[in-house]
């Protein structure tokens, strides 16, 4: 089932299935039987750390890499075996990958080019084109005459002209400085929105995936461990590695008190279930185990800081820390805290919330994001 | 205008000056040297023109002909050698760098070997080759052209793998794949324009190689310049040498048009290379 563009007519959103795809180079197992489906229009994102497989998947959809295993079907149909050149995606590098010896246009219109379209067609498809990622005045200019970010909308309205099943984006902001990055981001999500071209999006950058992608995969070693909305993956990660690689996180030793509730800090929080794949029901260590039996994993947002009376006592809630560090970041302050046992912490708070560094204060735990065994 | 800023790594304008004069010198002492000997009389010890008059003096042009004749195989040599760098080392190392970058390695030691062989050498293992050559196709000179193919290969392979490796050819290959193109479709619309100066490095280097050539020919009995001016430089070396003087002009202005058409087709562009900030509100949509 594909959804037409209500911008640029030609653009469909087409469904992609990854199905059990391994890929091998040597020894090395990049790909892990991948499965993925992605729904027509769909914007998702691949993250995980170097190594994780996600650029190969990528590849692998895009026939610059083999796969050794397991089908990719586009559109239903099944590509495994189709030459890159015959697959009909598009894609944009890391490395801009313009062709230094044509102009912005030219570049623009290489991909019909390919397609032996007439010139007058592909010259009014490729300024069309520039026109969609606002470099229409600057049809004329050599790549090594335009800054990255408009070298990289090149390489966006080139593989946008040729019309493309699936809009593939390796790394494609990686080389670009923070401020155009986050802005051409935007721009991508909204282009994408308005064709409702089928997007994939590897990155290793988290905020970039979870800001524009409306479901991200999160790989390791191969495999995804966990696919969902952003949403779901900070609130909800499947497993500890989703929870340590998307956002900031506290690794806390917590007590489990057996009746769906921990202890963490002093805190006695609960814990809406623990997921069978880290820590199984049944091997919940029984009330009395010790603190270091289970870690809890709690967001910097979800600490919160006392100061003042009192947070110098350990009594009730909450343990005594100093602050060692507080860096203000604009809407809100990351204040780094150590604990008596030389454990650190990292905790969000409010911006005008300015401590020096040795304050004593009191840490207290209010939500926890994920509890493992030890 | 201000004078442009100095790097502070660049020698000093005396120091450069001195260089230039240097390596100037390492150029013209020998060509004034030759000069000045195509002027002497052997005879008399003293200077004359009557060297350069033999030249074209029309009773000489049967004992001259072994010049234009080495001249003539030459630049048949060069073409050959020329269309063995452009149809068979340009593509595979292209393929090579594209496919398999791993082989890159074995590819320029192999491109590597003809310069750690001395000619006597290979001469000694082109000699059953040629037996073979002149079996199968005859011993016509354009047959040479195989072992100068060979010859030249290590500044050829050198001169295409510097550009290849400044350009990024793999990525480039991927855009173009990915924009449907053929493998040839991109070696001719992308990797021959992008390859450039490489190509015409490689193309002016191995002109210049065969027409410096002597061993090669000499052994395997062939006539081509450097033979010719042996031959010559036994009857009259004071011609001998006023034909290698003119051929090395004309050699140099070969070379020159071999660079110039390597500029055919070049576009300059007109602005300097300074990007236009983003704009802030970039996107528009199609109407």
């Amino acid at each position: 089932m594909t959804t037409s563009s209500p911008v640029l007519p030609g653009i469909v959103g087409t469904p992609v299935h990854f199905e059990a795809v391994s890929l091998r180079f040597g020894s090395t197992l990049a790909l892990d039987e991948f499965s993925l489906v992605i729904a027509p229009g769909e914007f998702v994102a691949l993250l995980g750390p170097s190594g994780s497989g996600k650029t190969t998947a990528l590849r692998a959809l895009a026939g610059l890499e083999a796969a050794t295993a397991g089908r990719i079907l586009v559109d239903g149909g099944d590509i495994t075996g189709v030459p890159t050149n015959k697959r009909d995606l598009g894609m944009v590098f890391q490395s801009y990958s313009l062709f230094p010896h044509l102009t912005a246009l030219e570049n623009a219109e290489y991909g019909l080019r390919s397609r032996r379209q007439p010139k007058a067609a592909r010259r009014e498809a490729a300024q069309a084109g520039l026109d969609l990622v606002g470099l229409g005045d600057l049809a004329d200019r050599y790549p090594h005459e335009l800054s990255g970010g408009q070298q990289q909308r090149v390489a966006l309205a080139r593989a946008l002209v040729t019309r493309p099943k699936v809009l593939l984006l390796d790394e494609s902001l990686s080389a670009l400085d923070a401020k155009v990055r986050v802005q051409l981001r935007e721009e991508i999500r909204q282009l994408q929105l308005r064709l409702g071209i089928t997007t994939i999006f590897v990155t290793h950058d988290q905020e970039e995936a979870l800001s524009v992608a409306d479901r991200v995969a999160v790989m390791r070693d191969g495999r995804i461990e966990q696919v969902g909305t952003p949403e779901d993956l900070y609130l909800r990660p499947a497993s500890a590695f989703v929870a340590e690689f998307v956002g900031v996180t506290n690794r806390i030793p917590a007590e489990n008190l057996g009746d769906g509730t921990v202890r963490v800090l002093g805190s006695v929080l609960p814990v809406a279930e623990v997921p069978a794949t880290e820590v199984p029901a049944a091997e919940v260590p029984a009330a009395d185990a010790t603190a270091g039996g289970l870690v809890a994993y709690v967001r910097p947002e979800n600490l919160r800081l006392v100061v003042g009376a009192g947070a110098g006592s350990t009594a009730g809630s909450g343990v005594s820390a100093t602050v060692v560090e507080s860096s203000f970041l604009g809407s809100f302050r990351h204040t780094l805290v150590t604990l008596p046992d030389g454990s650190l912490l990292r905790i969000q708070h409010a911006a005008t919330e300015a401590l020096a560094i040795g304050t004593e204060v009191l840490v207290e735990a209010v939500a926890v994001t994920r509890v493992v065994a030890a | 205008m201000s004078a442009k800023p100095r790097h502070p790594l660049a020698p000093a304008r005396a120091t450069r000056i001195i260089i230039l004069a240097v390596i100037g010198a390492l150029f013209a002492v020998p060509i004034a040297s030759m000069v000045e000997f195509t002027l002497r009389d052997p005879q008399t010890g003293g200077h004359t023109l009557n060297n350069w008059a033999s030249l074209f003096a029309p009773d000489a042009a049967s004992t001259y002909e072994v010049v234009w004749t080495g001249i003539g195989n030459s630049l048949l040599l060069s073409a050959f050698a020329v269309a063995v760098v452009l149809l068979i080392l340009v593509p595979t190392m292209v393929y090579v760098e594209v496919e398999f970058p791993r082989l890159s390695r074995v590819l320029e030691f192999i491109c590597l070997i003809p310069l750690s062989l001395p000619a006597i050498v290979l001469v000694v293992g082109y000699v059953p080759v040629y037996q073979f050559i002149g079996r199968t196709v005859g011993t016509d000179v354009w047959s040479l052209g195989f072992a100068y193919g060979i010859i030249v290969l290590p500044f050829a392979h050198r001169a295409l793998k510097s550009n290849l490796d400044a350009i990024g050819i793999r990525v480039l290959s991927e855009a173009g794949r990915t924009l449907g193109d053929s493998w040839f479709g991109f070696l001719w619309r992308v990797a021959v324009p992008n390859l450039r100066s490489g190509i015409s490095a490689a193309v002016l280097i191995t002109v210049a190689v065969v027409f410096g050539e002597f061993t090669l020919a000499s052994l395997l009995n062939r006539t081509n310049l450097q033979t010719a001016l042996n031959i010559i430089n036994w009857q009259n070396p004071f011609v001998s040498v006023a034909i290698s003087l003119v051929s090395l002009i004309a050699v140099f202005l070969l070379l020159l048009a071999v660079s110039g058409l390597g500029r055919v087709g070049v576009r300059r562009t007109r602005r300097p290379a300074t990007p236009t900030p983003v704009s802030p509100t970039p996107l528009r949509g199609t109407r």
